[in-house]
């Protein structure tokens, strides 16, 4: 049985049901950013502290003085999270173990969008993961900077129009292909990376739940639709995320020490990607060339993908 | 009573840290500072120190995650230089607006360009309206004496402030100086344990750094200027208290020599041992000059400055870092607008000097007290000078 066609009738079993991202936040309808951050919370549980990078969550969740926030949470900076939650764990680390708070275990989670990971705040995240602190990084990649206004990010897909590289008489857009960041997480040998979206939230809870039981750093990449800066419905914005899954532009996979696991979600056959730039503003002006040379670096990454988790994969290979 | 030992006073900056129990510390080498970050690092590696050392990639980061383990509610520790204060300004104002008690011990030193290692005071000066307690120090003692004090301010209910200690790059860092380092029992009894307001756990979820628009920008910016300026009481409560333990005593604003001086002299760090010289040489030539020396830069002591140099008919204030195009030295400049409104005061000369670790020598003073004695006009009293530039 298809367990997200069918999604009301688990979801009250397999999901929390304590909001602990709570409503009245301000994000766009139809955001599903603020989506993954809900479900994440849900899957994190009470005993996490969370330390997030400037951008559109922290906007829309904290305006002083109301908060969303039903788990301890903390902002400082835009290009700082996995710096402060670093911070953050070493110091419960270090009371814990000095008696001077319960004796509880408490996960550390850093956030960001894809600016705050991929760009400004890629030192710091390098530095957090290479030193192994017991964390969770989470990306929220809606694949350009929202919060400022649109302007495109090293995660921004080739060929998107943003304000920063807009299409034009003589520019298609963005010139450059998305950063692996995934890979770029994997080769810090950190003992979990995953990528993940809300559309389908039970593998998402699911790896969130991984990274948790992980005593150590874990990176989750999570693909998150912004029908804002996407110039889509906002009404499609869990669809949107399908497409960018069922058509390779966004697969999702996990790697644990190294191996690597495709989804159960991925399918057996891809969709063309036009099927997924259709209805988003950002993608309009591609000509179907364009499109076809972006539709063949993604089933050659795709292939690259499926080869590793064929090779390099996990129990008796 | 602590034991009198010669030791390095970065070694020993660290040692007296180490003596305050702090939970955590993240530091950044820089020279140089270097020396605190790698002997605060051997404290814990021989298992002397109960605290977790991160060793951050950046300054930037070293602030970070102070700023996050502070949250957490762990007494945190860093230390910096020029360069890497230069990479943690973005944070500093964010750090006291978040009311969180950091500790920092700042080697001073110049900042690029061009790159130079030695001293002055371009690092601090940036930082100046931070939000943090700023307090200097002039030989080995007083560094570890204000690195202890300064975890007894910032974390004091009234005060919840992060403070940064300066100790003048060389010439006081890498000095070995007799000091006598506190025992563990003076301190423990000297410095309670941090209780702090909110802390980053579940056991009571809080949002800390949320945004605040217009509507409450204001207020929050005023309720910290209250919270900086409220923190004098404290500051001197605390060295009242340190000076009844360990007999030695601090004042936001010392002096030597001053009370019947004609021409005062000012500084800031540890030139007022090598002034205290010159004071002693141009006494000796019946001359009646005097020193004051600024301890206390943040909160400034206002009151305390104006009492001091009231009755003196010059004021030679020296700056060891420039306003570029400015009206004269960071130093200077607060004095003289402290002194504007008051109908008795000095005519007010400024010496920018001993930049980039320049040499600055008993000499140097003397020379500058001449200059300003002999003056009748031709030393632009309104404006800076740059003392013993090569033009
Ligand atoms: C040092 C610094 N540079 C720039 C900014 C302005 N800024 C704030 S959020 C942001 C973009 C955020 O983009 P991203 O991380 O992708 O998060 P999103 O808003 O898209 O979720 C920028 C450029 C800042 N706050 N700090
Ligand atoms: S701009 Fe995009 S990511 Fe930001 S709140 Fe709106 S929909 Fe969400
Ligand atoms: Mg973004």
């Amino acid at each position: 049985m298809n367990i997200v066609e069918n999604f009301d009738l688990y979801a009250p079993r397999l999901i929390n049901k304590k909001e602990l991202l709570s409503s009245g936040h301000r994000a766009c309808s139809g955001c599903a950013e603020v989506l993954a951050v809900r479900l994440m919370c849900k899957a994190l549980g009470e005993n996490t502290v969370i330390a997030s990078a400037t951008g559109c969550m922290e906007i829309v969740s904290s305006m002083f003085p109301t908060t969303a926030w039903e788990v301890p949470w903390i902002h400082v900076a835009f290009e700082n999270a996995a710096a402060v939650a670093s911070g953050v764990e070493a110091g419960l680390k270090a009371l814990r173990r000095k008696g001077k708070i319960d004796d509880r275990y408490v996960k550390v989670v850093g956030m960001a969008g894809d600016g705050g990971t991929m760009d400004i705040g890629f030192q710091a995240l390098s530095g957090a993961m290479e030193r192994g602190h017991d964390m969770i990084f989470v990306c929220f990649d809606n694949e350009a900077y929202m919060n400022t206004g649109i302007q495109r990010s090293s995660g921004t897909p080739m060929g998107a129009s943003t304000t920063t590289a807009p299409a034009g008489k003589v520019s298609s857009g963005q010139k450059t292909w998305k950063k692996n960041m995934p890979e770029i997480m994997v080769a810090h040998n950190v003992p979990y990376v995953a990528t993940a979206c809300p559309s389908y939230p039970l593998d998402f809870i699911r790896k969130i739940e991984k990274a948790k039981s992980i005593k150590g750093p874990s990176y989750i990449h999570c693909f998150s639709v912004c029908p804002t800066g996407w110039r889509s419905p906002s009404h499609t914005a869990v669809s949107m995320g399908r497409l960018a899954v069922e058509t390779g532009v966004f697969p999702l996979f996990e790697v644990e020490n190294g191996h690597y696991r495709l989804s159960p979600d991925m399918p057996k056959q891809l969709k063309p990607i036009k099927d997924y730039f259709k209805s988003q503003g950002r993608f309009r002006h591609l000509t179907a060339d364009e499109i076809e040379s972006i539709q063949e670096k993604v089933t050659s990454e795709y292939r690259k993908l499926t080869e590793k988790a064929r090779f390099l994969k996990t129990g008796n290979a | 009573m602590g034991k009198r030992v010669g030791l390095e006073v970065t070694v020993a900056v660290a040692e007296a840290v180490a003596l305050c129990r702090i939970d955590m510390a993240g530091v950044y080498p820089i020279t140089p500072q270097s020396h605190i970050a790698e002997h605060l690092s051997t404290l814990v590696a021989d298992g002397k120190l109960d605290a977790e050392f991160v060793t951050v990639e950046s300054e930037h980061s070293a602030m970070s995650a102070v700023i996050g383990s502070s949250g957490a509610g762990a007494r945190s520790y860093t230390a910096t230089s020029s360069q890497g204060l230069m990479l943690m300004h973005e944070l500093l104002p964010i750090a006291s607006a978040m009311r969180l008690p950091i500790t920092m011990a700042i080697a001073n030193r110049a900042v690029s360009g061009p790159l130079n290692i030695l001293n002055d005071h371009s690092d601090i000066m940036p930082q100046r309206d931070a939000g943090w307690i700023v307090v200097f120090a002039e030989n080995g003692q007083e560094a570890i004496d204000l690195s202890i004090q300064a975890f007894k301010i910032a974390e004091h209910k009234d005060v919840m402030l992060p403070v940064s200690v300066n100790i003048d790059g060389f010439q006081l860092t890498h000095m070995v100086e007799p000091v006598e380092m506190p025992t563990q029992e003076e301190v423990d009894q000297f410095l309670p344990p941090f209780v702090p307001h909110a802390t980053l756990h579940p056991a009571r979820p809080v949002t800390m750094g949320a945004f605040a628009m217009s509507d409450y920008f204001t207020e929050i910016m005023k309720a910290k200027d209250e919270a900086v300026k409220n923190s004098k009481k404290v500051i001197l409560e605390v060295w009242d208290e340190w000076e009844k333990m360990f007999d030695r005593s601090y004042k936001p604003v010392e002096t030597y020599q001053a009370d019947d001086a004609d021409v005062l002299l000012l500084t800031m760090g540890s030139m007022g041992e090598t002034a205290q010289l010159a004071i002693d040489e141009l006494r000796a030539k019946g001359v009646k000059a005097g020193l004051v020396k600024l301890r206390l830069w943040r909160p400034f002591p206002f009151a305390e400055i104006k009492a001091v140099v009231k009755n003196a008919k010059k004021l030679i204030v020296t700056d060891r870092a420039v306003s570029f195009g400015g009206p004269g030295g960071p130093v200077f400049s607060e004095i003289k607008s402290a002194l504007y409104a008051e109908t008795q005061r000095p005519t007010i000369y400024n010496y920018i000097y001993g930049l980039g670790g320049r040499d600055v020598t008993v000499h140097d003073f003397v020379g500058m007290f001449e200059k300003i004695i002999a003056d009748t006009g031709n030393v632009a009293a309104d404006t800076y000078v740059f003392w013993g530039v090569r033009e």
